[in-house]
């Protein structure tokens, strides 16, 4: 284990697709890892490869998944190793996941008590009545209001925010050590969004549980993340703090995400956008897989695919610009804006004296 | 937009939308909502999911049979064209742009048959080689290949489809264009290049929008002016800096201050606004009152005042 706090370790995670058309390297080496407490966000489009990451974390791939190469270290031991029986045990227990649709992730049959009960009597072998007392303490903490009487309702009897509470509260049941947040608001209305998002920040604070947050809402990333993960084409592309990925991004990919997503201050008649569609993973291209969309491609981007430049101890982002030897490049309006805010923050930082928030250290690039 | 002599392309007055009218139970999806909306001007609506922004679209468009109310499309009422011939006026001069890129093409289609299928209802080729060629053209608008018109939809992105549904929605020459939630289902990089997109033909093909979507960052970016519905009905008009920056709506207030914002320090300070909508149905009777030039709130007579007091406060009316 590289850090003591360290809960998950992902190491050099390939995972393909075997299809009709050949082999659909979804996942090109990926390699993160999860501290204890923390809220890791992992960004980016679909069919980048966010879903599937998790997925494989928790076992569940599809059947024409081939995991090439990797390693995910949970407490001292390789889930990829682990047989289907073990990872039964893991599942719902140490690591739980919320899914995105609070409409298909429920038994629309089993009475929502039972449901939220059912990870206590599966993993503790717990008898119903205790199990169900558990469940109906865990509706109130999740915010279920008149638990007592709705224990027996079904999924449909609810509400879309009602619902994914209850699958809030089916994944929290246990206190897993991590759990996995896949898009879980991005079906619901913004205002119930923010109550849920509200409700699993507390949460975490009471039950310690780390959390992999998946969402392509960058908005959302910034009030939920400690760190973040964009990740382009099956492969991380940018890791650091939220306030280095958002204040202080290095990789053109980031760029064009923060920018093309309008702020409530944005005008103007051209909204800056990404040209063009992410490459088709069948047939990965090589070097960057980002440089046929990107304005500041350089020539070895289409030739040699960049490593990770350090930026801080913290920030790492995988582009040939951060070369000793690279052009200096101006970064987007939008990006500029955001290094002077930043810049202003740590100014006022400075003169407060707080401690235990990273100074960044600026590169070579600026 | 310059609103000074704007003429006003649509008119809603009263709308009222209801399904399974006397049964148990009744839906009052869009209960008596006036709205206009100006050539020329995209006039965004938004709102939660079931606030009936939807649905008034779809009343707009003539997909459902109005409860009551009238709907005006360039001063007559959509209701009462009878003849065909009007009929087939109106669905060429209104247009709509789905959701959905995957469920609004018809699988079995070649892109070019999609596109043309207007054209080809309303009798707008001369010939088969000017089916073509319009085709093309309207591919190469909305920034695809014309090689793609003999391809299917699922050999394309969500993105793509889109732009295929909005040369579909082009073919005919709209004047008025519905688009419910045209960028929800794709993802950011491209969220942008469709607005761009409907921005620029807007600008080439004077375009009148109304832009339906709970995005409300995008919302604001694109409309000239903003509707904000609740429970079927409209709590707010305004001009979009301006319901933003200074919404004098309770619920106006509440929605605006759960959007998340891409500022990790603007989100760590962050304080949501709760709404409580008992009020709404305390049973006095509202409407929308111009509260300040163009700022419309739904407000009760004895809340007429409160409003106005807002108003001043946000320096909208001058003393």
């Amino acid at each position: 284990m590289d850090n003591e706090k360290d809960i998950l370790e992902v190491r050099n995670l390939q995972v393909n697709f075997k299809t009709y058309a050949g082999d659909v390297k979804a996942i090109r080496n990926v390699s993160f890892d999860l501290r204890k407490g923390e809220t890791l966000a992992i960004v980016g489009e679909s069919g980048s490869g966010k879903s599937v990451t998790t997925r494989t974390i928790m076992g569940l791939n599809a059947r024409n998944a081939d995991i090439t190469s990797g390693t995910i270290m949970y407490k001292g031991e390789d889930l990829l190793k682990k047989s289907e029986k073990e990872m039964e045990g893991i599942r719902g227990q140490d690591i739980a996941e919320i899914f995105q649709d609070p409409m298909t992730s429920l038994d629309p049959t089993m009475r929502i008590g039972r449901q939220i009960a059912e990870p206590l009597m599966v993993h503790k072998g717990m008898k119903k009545e205790k199990a169900l007392a558990q469940a109906l303490e865990m509706m109130k903490l999740v915010g279920i209001t008149d638990a007592e009487n709705r224990i027996n309702d079904y999924p449909h009897q609810f509400s879309g925010g009602m619902r994914q509470r209850i699958v809030i509260a089916i994944a929290l049941i246990n206190y897993p050590e991590v759990l996995i947040a896949d898009e879980p608001t991005t079906a619901l209305d913004v205002t119930i969004q923010a109550q849920i998002l509200n409700l699993m920040k507390e949460l975490q604070d009471k039950i310690s549980t780390s959390i992999i947050f998946i969402t392509h809402d960058l908005g959302v990333v910034a009030g939920m993340a400690d760190r973040v993960a964009v990740m382009y084409a099956g492969k991380i592309v940018e890791y650091g703090t939220v306030d280095e990925i958002f204040y202080n991004p290095k990789h053109p990919y980031t760029w064009g995400l923060l920018s093309s997503m309008p702020t409530l201050d944005t005008g103007g008649d051209e909204l800056p956008s990404i040209p063009g569609t992410p490459p088709d993973l069948l047939d990965p291209p090589t070097g960057d897989a980002f440089a046929a969309r990107n304005a500041y491609a350089l020539k070895i981007d289409t030739e040699q695919e960049p490593p990770f430049f350090k930026v801080s101890d913290t920030h790492y982002a995988a582009t040939w610009l951060l070369h000793p030897n690279a052009p200096k490049v101006t970064p987007p309006d939008q990006i500029v804006a955001r290094q002077k805010k930043y810049a202003e923050m740590q100014q006022n930082l400075v003169k407060q004296q707080r401690p235990n928030i990273p100074v960044e250290e600026e590169e070579e690039q600026q | 937009m310059n609103y000074e002599n704007a003429e006003k392309i649509l008119e809603v007055k009263h709308l009222k939308q209801y399904f399974n009218v006397g049964k148990p139970d009744e839906v009052r999806a869009v209960d008596d909502i006036s709205f206009d909306i100006y050539r020329g001007e995209t006039f965004g609506l938004v709102g939660e999911s079931g606030s009936g922004k939807t649905t008034t679209g779809r009343a707009i468009i003539h997909l459902y049979e109005p409860t009551a109310g009238e709907i005006l499309f360039n001063g007559k009422n959509v209701d009462t064209f009878t003849s065909k011939a009007e009929q087939r006026e109106f669905r060429q001069d209104m247009q709509m742009i789905f959701q959905d890129p995957y469920a609004s093409l018809n699988p079995r289609m070649k892109v070019k048959d999609i596109v043309a299928e207007g054209i080809d209802i309303n009798h707008l080729a001369k010939d088969d080689a000017d089916r073509s060629k319009k085709v093309e053209d309207l591919l190469e608008t909305v920034g695809l290949n014309k090689d793609h018109s003999s391809r299917y939809p699922h050999e394309f992105s969500g993105g793509q489809r889109q732009r295929i549904g909005i040369a579909r929605a082009l073919a005919v020459d709209p004047k008025f264009v519905i688009a419910d939630e045209p960028i929800s289902a794709l993802d950011v990089s491209i969220q942008a290049q469709v607005v761009n997109l409907m921005k620029k033909l807007q600008r080439e093909q004077d375009l009148t929008y109304l832009f339906i979507a709970h995005d409300l960052s995008m919302v604001k970016y694109i409309s000239d002016r903003i509707g904000v519905m609740h429970y079927g009905r409209m709590l707010e008009i305004a001009d979009s800096d301006e319901i933003y920056a200074h919404p004098l709506h309770d619920y106006t207030k509440s929605l605006l201050s759960a959007v998340p914002v891409p500022d990790p320090e603007f989100e760590r300070t962050r304080q949501e606004i709760a709404y409580d909508a008992t009020n709404e149905n305390d049973g006095k009777e509202r409407k929308l009152v111009e509260i300040s030039p163009r700022h419309w709130v739904r407000a009760a007579d004895d809340e007429i005042d409160m409003y106005t007091q807002r108003a001043h406060e946000a320096s909208l009316i001058k003393r």
